[in-house]
This record gives C-alpha cells, sequence and structure tokens, in this order.
C-alpha cells in the first residue's frame, strides 16, 4: 500500500465518529465501501499512468486533515466579495468544507425548490437524498473518488421540481481560510426535474494561502429535457491541489452545457464525466486555460453515449507560458447501437515558452457504425502570418501577439450565456492576457490593486 | 522617397531578386508588371519586411533612412503601406479592434494624441464611404470569411485609415468586379496627394486606365528590364511579354 493510502486509511479510523453522519448506518455503509475501493485501488492507475503527478501532486497531501467542527458564523461580506459585477445569483458558501449559513442549513422554496446542505436535506428527505447518494458508482471512479466517498463532509444539495425554470443562477462558492493544511471533501448533488432549467458556477477560492489538498465530486443527475449550465472558475493559490469530478447523468432531451475556465491554480485536476442514458440528450463542453510560471491544469473528459441520437461537443483551449503544465484528456465512448450519434472534440493550444508542456489526448472509441464523429488537436505557437500582416499595419510584436491570443481566448467567452459573467470573463483575459494579472502572484478574482 | 539599389533577394537559397533598381518621388504614380513569378510580390514583400526574405546585396533607402535596418512596424509608422495579395484572415480579430490598436501605435510613434472614441468612430465611418464598405464588415473578423474583392477592399480602407505617404498595392485589381474595380480605383485616387506615391503592381491594364501611372516597368529575371511612360503597360497589353523576353536575352548575349 503507498504511504499516502495508508495515510487516508488512518485518518479514517482516527475521524470517522466525528464526521457528519456517523450516527447514519447508511452514510457509514458509503464511507466504509469508500474506502475498502480505495485500498484496493491505491491508485495504481495514477501510479502507471503519471507516476510524476501522483507524486508530486497527490501523496504529499499526507498529513493534512479535515476541518473536523463549524468554522464560528461570520457575515460572508467580511471574507468575501464576488467580484463579478451585477452578477445576481444565489450564492452558497462553504467555509473549509462547511456550508456557511445563519440558522437554516436547508431553504425550501414554495415552488419545491430545495437548496443547502447535503446532510440536512438528508435528514429532511432521507428517501429523495438516499436514492441518488446510494446510486451505482459510475465506472469512472478513481481512487481520489474513493477517498470522497470515505471522508466526505458536507456539500451543497440542489433539488429543481419538474417544469421549475430558475432564473437566478446558482453559484457556489467554496473558499479555504485557514491557518492549517486543509484536506477537504465535499459532495454535491444536483436534481434536475423534467422540463426544469438552472444555470450553476461552481467557484473555489483561496482565502488563505496554505497549501491544501481539495478532493470534490458533484452530482448532476438530469431528468427528461431538463436544461444544465454549469461554469466552473477558481482562483487558487500556487500550493493549492484542487481535484474537482463532476458526474452527469443524462435523460432523454437534457441539455448539459459546461464552461471551465482556468486562469489561477496551482494544482488542478477537472475531469468531467457524462453518461447520456437516453436518445436526444446533448451535451456541450467549452474550457479555457490561461495558465504559466509553474500552474498544472488538466481537463479530463470522458463522455459515454450509450444510446442513439445524442450528440456531443468539446471546444476546448489554452494558452500555456513560462514553465506551465496543460494536459487534455478527452476521451468519448460510442457503444454498440448508438446510431445516429454525433460527437466532436477539440482542442486547441498555444505555448509561449519552450518549457511550457501541453499534452493533448484525444480518444474516440466508436463500436456503432451510422455515427457522426470527428477529434482534433493542435498545440503551436501564434500564427506567423497574422503576426507578420498586423505587424505591417505599424502594430508591434508584443500587441500583435496580444491581440491573437485574445481573439484565440475570447472564442470560449463567447459561448458564456449569462452577460455579466461573459463579460467578467473576458475583462479577466484582457487583464491575463495584458500581463497585468501577474503583477500579483496570488490575487487574480479579487486582486485590490486592480481596483476592482 | 524610395531608392532601391541593386536589391538582390533570395528565399531558401534560391535568388529571386537579381539587382533592382527602382527610384520613387512624392507625387508619383508607378506601375509595376512582369510574368507570374518574376518576383513583383517578392519586392513588395521586402519592402514591408517579411523576414522569409533575406537579402543578400545592395539597398533600400527610405526618406533618407536605411529601410532594410527597420522593424516591420516601425516602416508601416513611417508611412509604408503594403495592399497585400493574398490578405492574411485573422479569426476573432474585429476591423475595428485592428484598427485602433493601428492607429494609436502610429500616432504615438508620429507624437500625435490618440483619437478619441467618437473621433476615432467618425473616421471609420468616413473611410469605409471611400472604398464603400458596409459598417457591417467592421464588425467583422478581419478578412475572415471575406470574398476576394471584399479582402481587396479592405486592403484600401486600412490604407485610407493609416493615411500612409507610399502605397504599395499589390494586385488589388485582381478578384474585383467592373464596379468594384472603379471603387477601389477611385478611392485610391481620393487618397493620392502631391505628399505621397503610390505603385501598384498589376497584370491589367484595366485598372491603369483608372490608376494614371507616370512610370510602367518591367519586371523580369528579378530586374527591372525596362520601364516607359504609360503608354509602355498599354503596348504590353497588346504584345504580351515576348518581345521583352527577346530583347532581353539579346542585351545578355
Ligand atoms: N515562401 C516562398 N517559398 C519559396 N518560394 C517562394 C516563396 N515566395 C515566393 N517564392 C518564389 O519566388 C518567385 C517570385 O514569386 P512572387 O510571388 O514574387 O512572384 P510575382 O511576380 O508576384 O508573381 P504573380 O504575378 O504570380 O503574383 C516565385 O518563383 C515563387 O515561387
Ligand atoms: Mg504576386
Amino acid at each position: 500500500m503507498t504511504p499516502f493510502t495508508q495515510y487516508i486509511k488512518d485518518l479514517y479510523s482516527n475521524i470517522k465518529e466525528q464526521l457528519p453522519g456517523s450516527g447514519n448506518n447508511a452514510v457509514s455503509e458509503i464511507r466504509e465501501k469508500g474506502l475498502l475501493e480505495l485500498v484496493e485501488r491505491d491508485f495504481r492507475t495514477y501510479r502507471k499512468e503519471n507516476k510524476a503527478i501522483f507524486e508530486k501532486h497527490i501523496a504529499c497531501a499526507s498529513g493534512m486533515k479535515p476541518q473536523l467542527t463549524p468554522p464560528p458564523y461570520r457575515p460572508v461580506e467580511e471574507y468575501f466579495h464576488c467580484k463579478v459585477k451585477d452578477f445576481d445569483t444565489r450564492m452558497c458558501i462553504f467555509l473549509n468544507g462547511w456550508y456557511v449559513h445563519t440558522g437554516n442549513p436547508l431553504c425550501v422554496e414554495d415552488n419545491g425548490i430545495i437548496v443547502g446542505s447535503l446532510f440536512e436535506a438528508l435528514r429532511q428527505y432521507p428517501k429523495l437524498v438516499f436514492q441518488y447518494l446510494m446510486a451505482e458508482n459510475s465506472s469512472r471512479e478513481d481512487s481520489l473518488s474513493a477517498i470522497n466517498r470515505a471522508l466526505f463532509n458536507d456539500g451543497l444539495f440542489v433539488y429543481i421540481p419538474d417544469n421549475v425554470i430558475v432564473e437566478k443562477p446558482i453559484q457556489l462558492i467554496s473558499l479555504t481560510d485557514s491557518p492549517n493544511e486543509l484536506l477537504l471533501n465535499n459532495r454535491n448533488l444536483i436534481i434536475v426535474g423534467k422540463n426544469a432549467r438552472v444555470s450553476f458556477i461552481q467557484c473555489d477560492d483561496s482565502i488563505q494561502f496554505k497549501p491544501s489538498f481539495i478532493n470534490n465530486v458533484t452530482k448532476i443527475y438530469l431528468d427528461e429535457n431538463a436544461d444544465f449550465s454549469y461554469y466552473k472558475m477558481e482562483n487558487k493559490n500556487p500550493e493549492s491541489l484542487l481535484f474537482n469530478e463532476v458526474d452527469v447523468e443524462q435523460k432523454g432531451h437534457s441539455h448539459f452545457y459546461s464552461n471551465a475556465m482556468t486562469f489561477n491554480t496551482g494544482y488542478l485536476r477537472n475531469k468531467i464525466n457524462v453518461f447520456l442514458k437516453e436518445p436526444f440528450a446533448a451535451t456541450k463542453m467549452y474550457g479555457l486555460y490561461l495558465v504559466d510560471k509553474k500552474q498544472h491544469v488538466d481537463n479530463q473528459i470522458f463522455i459515454d453515449h450509450q444510446v442513439t441520437d445524442c450528440e456531443s461537443y468539446q471546444l476546448y483551449k489554452g494558452i500555456v507560458d513560462d514553465e506551465a503544465v496543460a494536459n487534455f484528456l478527452g476521451h468519448v465512448v460510442v457503444r454498440q447501437d448508438s446510431q445516429r450519434t454525433v460527437a466532436s472534440q477539440t482542442n486547441r493550444n498555444i505555448t509561449l515558452t519552450d518549457n511550457a508542456r501541453v499534452t493533448s489526448k484525444p480518444f474516440l472509441e466508436i463500436y456503432a457504425d451510422d455515427v457522426k464523429c470527428n477529434h482534433g488537436t493542435t498545440v503551436g505557437q501564434l500564427d506567423e502570418e497574422a503576426m507578420y500582416y498586423l505587424r505591417t499595419r505599424g502594430i508591434c510584436e508584443v500587441n500583435a501577439r496580444r491581440l491573437l491570443m485574445l481573439a484565440f481566448a475570447n472564442e470560449i467567452a463567447e459561448f458564456i450565456q449569462i452577460d455579466s459573467l461573459k463579460a467578467r470573463y473576458k475583462e479577466m483575459i484582457r487583464k491575463r492576457l495584458n500581463g497585468e494579472l501577474t503583477i500579483c502572484d496570488q490575487c487574480v478574482l479579487h486582486c485590490p490593486h486592480l481596483g476592482m | 522617397m524610395l531608392q532601391i539599389k541593386n536589391l538582390h533577394v533570395s528565399i531558401k537559397g534560391k535568388e529571386i531578386l537579381k539587382g533592382v533598381n527602382l527610384d520613387i518621388n512624392k507625387g508619383e504614380v508607378h506601375a509595376i508588371m512582369g510574368p507570374n513569378g518574376t518576383g513583383k510580390s517578392t519586392l513588395a514583400s521586402v519592402i514591408a519586411g517579411k523576414e522569409l526574405f533575406e537579402v543578400t546585396e545592395g539597398s533600400i533607402t527610405y526618406n533618407g533612412k536605411d529601410l532594410l535596418a527597420m522593424p516591420i512596424e516601425d516602416r508601416a509608422r513611417e508611412g509604408i503601406f503594403i495592399g497585400f495579395q493574398y490578405p492574411v484572415e485573422i479569426p476573432g480579430v474585429s476591423i475595428t479592434n485592428f484598427m485602433k490598436t493601428a492607429l494609436e501605435e502610429i500616432r504615438l510613434y508620429r507624437g500625435l494624441p490618440p483619437l478619441t472614441e467618437l473621433e476615432f468612430r467618425k473616421l471609420m465611418k468616413e473611410k469605409a464611404k471611400i472604398v464603400e464598405l458596409t459598417e457591417k464588415l467592421s464588425n467583422r473578423s478581419v478578412n475572415e470569411g471575406f470574398s476576394g474583392g471584399e479582402k481587396k477592399r479592405n486592403e484600401i480602407f486600412q490604407m485610407a485609415m493609416l493615411e500612409p505617404s507610399l502605397s504599395i498595392l499589390d494586385e488589388t485589381d485582381s478578384g474585383l468586379d467592373i464596379d468594384a474595380l472603379r471603387i477601389v480605383a477611385n478611392g485610391v485616387n481620393q487618397l493620392k496627394s502631391p505628399d505621397n506615391a503610390t505603385v501598384v503592381i498589376t497584370h491589367y491594364q484595366r485598372l491603369l486606365d483608372y490608376i494614371v501611372p507616370d512610370f510602367v516597368h518591367v519586371l523580369f529575371d528579378g530586374k527591372i528590364v525596362k520601364s516607359g511612360p504609360k503608354e509602355l503597360a498599354l503596348e504590353l497589353e497588346h504584345r504580351g511579354y515576348d518581345w521583352i523576353k527577346e530583347e532581353y536575352e539579346q542585351n545578355l548575349q
């Protein structure tokens, strides 16, 4: 057994009585199963496929601990401001793994929407929540998912009943603010009913720049004709490890849209698994990473076309500077007889230095014959011809480069469907590519020097 | 204004220009003609500063300065404009943003204050009118998905925006329909002044009916082998290039 697995095992036996839901047998069963699975897996795949990542970015979390009691309540305004202007969202905040509230951990609205703490939802609506919590684990789970199941603290629970259109996006903000090196496992559960629609924004932010290991899992269930938009962004310090797994199950005619933007992170892994389980479900995924210094971002996508007539589309782009590392792994499976599948996957990268490293692995696995699938990846520099053309109009090299990078990156921002968020992203992209955001190593989303 | 002396240019070790001499003065219009592949576009590219081409011998002086020592963007800021035979498509960069950046930098270089947003927009409108470019086009990405003719008009539009003192228009007439040709030529003529000079590279007399040259040069085998008044273009139109080749070969012997 690797020392890290051993460490998690010991940690679990030491704290299991203190973990939320410890009196609940079903919860304990989930945890025990998770632990067994971890011991069995023991990061074997990681160690085989990418030993360096395991050693450098996972095993180093030995010694980190969860925060076992909720932090005392403080008004959120005291420590966090969302910097997106005119961004009207329902904010749900998790501080060091705990849901922040003023006495009401679960909000139930007249139209049936439920938003709040997962454990509170489990207490109030055991039947509803268990059915999803106990659901078979997806084939894509790995050692980290297993750790999450063993140790999960709390998480956000969202339930949108059939036919409810939610106008205000739900924003989940996970903050770390602790003098200790935290190991956090949150588990979010989102259930979207038939014909319902909602947007969801997940932000991860550090307030204190301590090393941390955050391993979150979000399970999303989309019923028939549901429409779900998922935005992911983060502002983490260089010493942070952030693992973010999203599993989406889609029923017929449902739509899943995602847009993941990475501007500042330490080590980040965004993993999205989509299971298209009934015909005419569609999924569209966009991603942009602008990484520099020693940042590391992995985007791992798995799309499972289990039935006929589904569509999936991926467009991920990245600009990788300095010694940063970006990996894109896109895996699309078209199962036998999943006829009339349409799948498209594109990953484009620009490297700005010789030391920037990009690995792009598209992988289409097709077992049906009537399908339209394509994929393309590029890793390269900026278009020399375009640079030349811009310069012949009096634009210096630096600005020509900026114009081209901006154009490259903005393409992804254009797909954002919330105007205020789009404006903010574009502003961030511009500042980032102008070099304004690199002035201060650690503040991106809320750097006071920028007057934002 | 521009003096080219004994210019030799190679690409990948192959010599394309083999001793070009050309003098261009304020107020003049020059036409450069010649068979395909003889180096006309190469000459324009070397003046623009394309790094691919290697100058092995000779010099280019522009307003007394060594042009070949200038970075690409400084040549533009000093007033040189090339209308390209094959303008590049730049997805995601709007013409507006492109021109705004270019003008800002050129004005800064020339010690002029930046234009206000209002002034800039007015200028865009005014200049778009000259080549009858619709406003819709200016919100689009530079040349992306433009038709051949639209690309050429866009080149002249940029020329109008940047107000160069020396414009070199490389086959700006190719791909234009009859009306567009007149529009573009009128545009060029409107921009002409006693202080600037124009070089048109073309295969056809048609354009020269509108933009009347003071001098016509024939580029052949990497050299200007013949120069003459505007009538030379007419003669070429009627007789083709064979007689030029023969003359040239006789001279060689
Ligand atoms: N990038 C390049 N690589 C290799 N050869 C080149 C390159 N650019 C130009 N050449 C060669 O240089 C020669 C001159 O080309 P150039 O484009 O200057 O001709 P031109 O006179 O403009 O022709 P046209 O009338 O067809 O436009 C040609 O033989 C061409 O193949
Ligand atoms: Mg040419």
